[in-house]
């Protein structure tokens, strides 16, 4: 048995960890990260989709090694395909990233700083020993134990770090969608944009999408788990290929992906010892399932506190609760409000997909993603046909 | 009894752990297990993006 003594321990070294580990090796604390696979950023259970704002945001520059694909716009389609609504601006220029070279390019920015990384090397136990935390590990037949002041736990939606702690981090079938993906080459779209299809036959209370990079395009769907019966995400996503030979003709996969995303907060962040970032601590964007970003917000909050923590060497759930109080001063409102849009968009029949794409602009869509829930009214108001519309909305 | 996993077509996305009530899914690497604290409620097998559990 090896023993390993730290300041804080990592697990999971996807953006979040790899934030936070090189945030806090930045301010000369020691820092383990642990990666329970054997290569980070595999295998990948993401549309890669990141806005150029919000990189700016975390202080992020792109980089031609992993900003593959160049977007300026997204193309959202009602069922029809007829008035198709576009998302064009500032706002909307992004990226779609690889994300292996992507986390292995933020893990090695920590390495930089001085933190240390251990590969193939899984959290198998977690206690807590006086005012300290041993996690049990193991590289290759090498068991090996690691003590430390605090534990991050950025092990993603199947996070066993809050569960171990004492944290019901569990996501609801109601809140958490279950995605497929294929990231395929030869698919015909413009490239310069992200495309979305939405409608109960497509992707029932979700989405499908095609997110071109560079060579190849992330071509997926996520659909709410609650809704799952005999068809999968999986079929419907062959459904949608097969249909649109335009698109698919000519193309091919190279990749395939799976994996759930939490659409709700429904988490506490924090206890003695132990904070949670990033998908583990249920972060994304409830209406696109975005989440790099604020996972990568969620690191470097959670990092902030835990240098405080370090410094009077106070690791107690009520210290940390600081990191959980600025989430919600952050983000509570906007979650509210967002989550109030989600379930308007969950009751939308086929029909009603229509009637929004015929009146909204790309502009009202963005107000309802920055859960501008009062212009996004008032839009819904002045269109006297989508009057039943703002009924539905209203009895949410 | 507890739900049975079809490695052939497990992607090991870990989706199925994070809605696991009881707790008993673990995903290591590539590797799915489910422990005697699965109670079969089904709702990892809703889940589920390809049908791998059953």
């Amino acid at each position: 048995m090896k023993n390993i003594s730290t300041d804080v321990l990592i697990v999971g070294a996807g953006p979040a960890g790899s934030t936070a580990a090189r945030e806090l090796a930045a301010q000369d604390i020691d820092v383990i990260v642990l990666e329970k696979k054997p290569e980070i950023g595999c295998f990948k259970r993401c549309a890669e989709g990141i806005t150029l704002r919000g990189l700016i945001d975390v202080g992020i520059k792109p980089q031609k090694e992993w900003a593959l694909g160049h977007i300026s716009g997204a193309r959202l389609y009602p069922p029809s395909g007829k008035n198709v609504v576009e998302m064009t601006g500032d706002r909307m220029e992004g990226y779609v990233v690889e994300r292996k070279v992507f986390e292995k390019w933020l893990a090695s920015r920590a390495v930089k700083e001085g933190a240390r990384f251990m590969v193939k090397t899984p959290a198998l136990e977690f206690h807590r020993v006086g005012d300290k935390c041993i996690v049990k590990t193991q590289f290759m037949d090498e068991p090996v134990s690691i003590e430390s002041n605090l534990v991050l736990g950025a092990d993603g939606v199947e996070s066993k770090v809050g569960r171990w702690a004492g944290i019901r981090a569990l996501n609801r079938i109601s809140d958490y969608h279950s995605g497929f993906q294929y990231e395929m080459a030869g698919v015909n779209v413009d490239d310069a944009y992200i495309h979305l299809f939405f409608g109960n036959e497509v992707a029932p209370k979700g989405y499908l999408w095609v997110f071109p990079k560079k060579f190849s395009a992330n071509v997926g769907i996520g659909v709410l788990t609650k809704e799952i019966q005999d068809k999968r995400p999986m079929d419907y996503l062959h459904t949608f290929i097969d249909a649109h030979p335009d698109m698919f003709a000519n193309a091919s996969p190279l990749e395939v992906n799976a994996g759930g995303v939490p659409v709700a907060h429904n988490t506490e962040m924090v206890t003695d010892n132990v904070m949670l970032i990033g998908d583990a601590a249920q972060v994304v964007h409830p209406l696109h399932g975005g989440g790099i970003v604020r996972s990568i917000k969620s690191a470097q909050a959670a990092a902030h506190t835990a240098l405080l923590a370090l410094e009077e060497k106070n690791y107690s759930q009520k210290r940390l609760m600081q990191y959980q109080d600025w989430w919600d001063d952050a983000y509570g409102v906007q979650m509210a409000k967002l989550m109030k849009i989600r379930s308007f968009l969950e009751r939308l029949d086929d029909k009603d997909y229509e009637l929004l794409a015929e009146v909204l602009s790309g502009e009202d869509i963005m107000a309802a993603v920055d859960a501008k829930t009062t212009f996004f009214m008032k839009k819904l108001i002045t269109k006297p046909s989508i009057a039943r519309l703002v009924k539905k909305y209203l009895s949410g | 009894m507890v739900v049975k996993i079809n490695h052939d077509k497990c992607m090991y996305c870990g989706g199925c752990v994070g809605v696991c009530p009881m707790n008993a899914l673990t995903l290591q690497e590539t590797r799915l297990t489910v422990s005697k604290k699965c109670n079969e409620c089904g709702i990892c097998m809703q889940f589920c993006p390809v049908g791998a559990l059953q």
